[in-house]
């Protein structure tokens, strides 16, 4: 194959993308390793700043993957169940649940945390735990769950499946947990690593809902840029990609997995 | 055909349906089927031949005042996870998460039938079917005929009281449907299970029931054995629905029946203004011998015979079948005469 002009010329625009992406996240995390960022790196490389990180921030760290599976759990008991009956009874009214669940995604974080704060604010010991953040997580990431598992089970036969069960003898139960939840797990599986990634990357809400003893890893995060020095904020940085990049190489294996399994 | 001692009778009694939004699918019916009878509901689509499969499966309930009988027991009220039908859907229905086996096995399974015994049945259906080397794969591994297969193999593992077919053999292509139309009829002659099966196919009617209900509009318009059907349409519907049916209209004047292509003797007392005959009944004769003359005007060669548009008998061309060897072109002038008996006026 003769590479063209065109062929480089597309190559320079994806390199230049690829760079505008790229660079600042390995500055960051260049950063977070120099002993003296000012210096730059002939200062030397230190793990330093990732220790003193963890030794300050570390309950943040504790405290986001607390949230994020427990917003898992809840998403699961209430957001499968909620995608099921949407599929099983699509009616005008299912549709306009549909699209009120999505509406803590589309109204911006602080204004739900504000409503929130505004309504269940006066209950002091619901306030200051770290209950209150995961309310405002389930509410935000509920919709993740709810589509990925409803966009599985309307892709499937859901209401023949289920009859040839009940044909065979299965009761509700064993119709649900043996022939339509097996069938939706690539559904189940990708909404679940939306829900643990957008929980452990929340800000906007968490931001509104957090004290001074419930702040998760993005707060700290924040916390850390505007009160330490440079390079303690960019050291936090390194701790969230260990965190979040191998959720989302998950996130991307599992979408393709579930768009193999509908074809 | 001897029914099988599980075999039972089931009864359709006053069984209406009428959907959500006030849509009747099926008019007060009435419908008996004998222990280890094959009956197959015949029409086209929106006939209500499906709601009453689903009426006796459980999977719909009757309007108030309907019922549904099982040999002498009312199981009006019984969901169909209790009723112990086998069910074999258009779409197979097969589970995605399951494979041959854990398929044909899952209805032991939820009865809680113990692992020995599951493990036998499922290798007697799975030999019974001829699918015993698919047992492993996986439900995405097999073609529309083998997952017909195993869903009739799934069907039949529980050994249920009655086997309902929902144009089970409608997604497959013809040779195969015809090929699985004989071993399903082998095999329901062997087990003697009453059947209740569902097509729009007349030819697959035919050569399944030992009875036929023809459905049109909600309605049961004729019920028979397939000859009866065939041969003594109740009416109009039915004799077009079912196979080919030639119409002549004319006009009946001192014991002859005229029309524009020549003159049929008719024995029949009452005058008729029409008559209609299979296209089977129509021989091609010499002049001398001929009732009926027209031209051809359209010859399709089908092997076999040649299928024949005759213009110039009626105010519509009619059909006839002619022996394959015979050459005709358009325009050819051909003489025709109708079996002794073959006229039905309806």
């Amino acid at each position: 194959m003769t590479r063209t002009g065109s062929f480089y010329a597309q190559l320079a625009v994806t390199a230049l993308i690829g760079a505008f992406l790229i660079v600042p996240v390995i500055l960051s995390v260049v950063a977070g390793l120099t002993v003296n960022f000012f210096q730059g790196l002939k200062s030397g490389l230190t793990l330093r700043w990732i220790g003193e990180v963890w030794s300050l921030y570390s309950g943040t760290v504790y405290l986001s993957l607390l949230v994020a599976f427990a917003c898992l759990g809840a998403t699961l008991l209430l957001g499968v169940p909620a995608a099921y009956v949407l599929a099983k009874r699509q009616s005008r009214w299912t549709r306009l649940v549909e699209e009120l669940l999505m509406l803590p995604v589309a109204v911006p974080g602080l204004a739900t945390a504000l409503a929130l704060i505004l309504l269940y604010g006066g209950f002091r010991e619901f306030r200051t735990s770290w209950h209150f953040i995961l309310v405002g997580h389930v509410l935000f990431t509920l919709p993740f769950m709810v589509r990925a598992v409803l966009a599985v089970l309307t892709s499937i036969d859901l209401a023949t499946l289920e009859e040839g069960a009940s044909s065979l003898g299965a009761s509700f139960a064993q119709r649900f947990f043996g022939i339509v939840l097996p069938n939706c797990r690539s559904g189940i599986l990708a909404g679940a690593l939306m829900v643990v990634t957008l929980s452990i990357g929340e800000f906007n809400m968490t931001w509104m809902l957090h004290t001074p003893l419930t702040k998760t890893l993005p707060v700290g995060f924040a916390d850390s840029y505007a009160s330490m020095r440079i390079e303690i904020g960019s050291a936090y940085t390194i701790v969230f990609f260990f965190m979040i990049v191998p959720l989302l190489l998950l996130v991307q294996r599992f979408a393709r997995l579930g768009a193999l399994d509908r074809q | 055909m001897s029914a099988q001692p599980g075999a039972v009778s089931i009864r359709l009694e006053r069984c209406a349906k009428t959907f959500a939004g006030g849509t009747r699918a099926l008019e007060p019916l009435d419908l008996a089927i004998a222990a280890g009878e094959t009956i197959v509901l015949l029409g086209p689509s929106g006939c209500g031949k499906t709601t009453s499969l689903r009426l006796i499966a459980g999977l719909e309930s009757p309007d108030p005042g309907g019922s549904v009988l099982f040999g002498d027991k009312d199981v009006t009220r019984l969901p169909i996870e209790r009723r112990n039908v086998g069910m074999v859907f258009q779409s197979y229905a097969l589970f995605p998460n399951l494979d041959v086996r854990g398929n044909v096995g899952y209805g032991l399974k939820v009865r809680g039938v113990a692992a020995a015994e599951r493990e036998q049945r499922i290798d007697e259906m799975l030999a019974m079917m001829q699918i015993a080397p698919l047992a492993a794969r996986r439900i995405d591994q097999l073609s529309g005929g083998q997952k017909q297969r195993v869903a009739l193999a799934r069907a039949l593992a529980v050994q249920p009281r009655a086997l309902l077919l929902d144009e089970p053999l409608t997604a497959l292509d013809a040779k195969l449907r015809d090929q699985l139309r004989l071993e399903i009829n082998a095999l329901l002659r062997r087990l003697g299970i009453t059947t209740v099966y569902v097509t729009h196919d007349q030819a697959e009617a035919m050569a399944l029931g030992d009875r036929i209900a023809v459905m049109n509009r909600g309605s049961v318009v004729q019920i028979g054995t397939p000859r009866d059907i065939y041969r003594a349409p109740a009416d109009r519907f039915v004799a077009e629905f079912i196979g080919t049916m030639n119409r002549l209209a004319g006009d009946v004047r001192d014991g002859v029946f005229l029309c524009p292509g020549g003159r049929l003797p008719w024995k029949g007392d009452a005058p008729t203004r029409e008559v209609l005959f299979r296209p089977e009944d129509v021989a091609i004769v010499a002049p001398a011998e001929a009732e009926l003359t027209g031209t051809v005007a359209a010859a399709i060669f089908l092997g076999d015979r040649t299928r024949l548009s005759i213009s110039g008998v009626g105010a519509e061309p009619i059909i006839v079948e002619a022996s394959g060897r015979q050459i005709f072109k358009l325009g050819d002038t051909v003489h025709l005469r109708i079996a002794d008996g073959a006229l039905l006026c309806l």
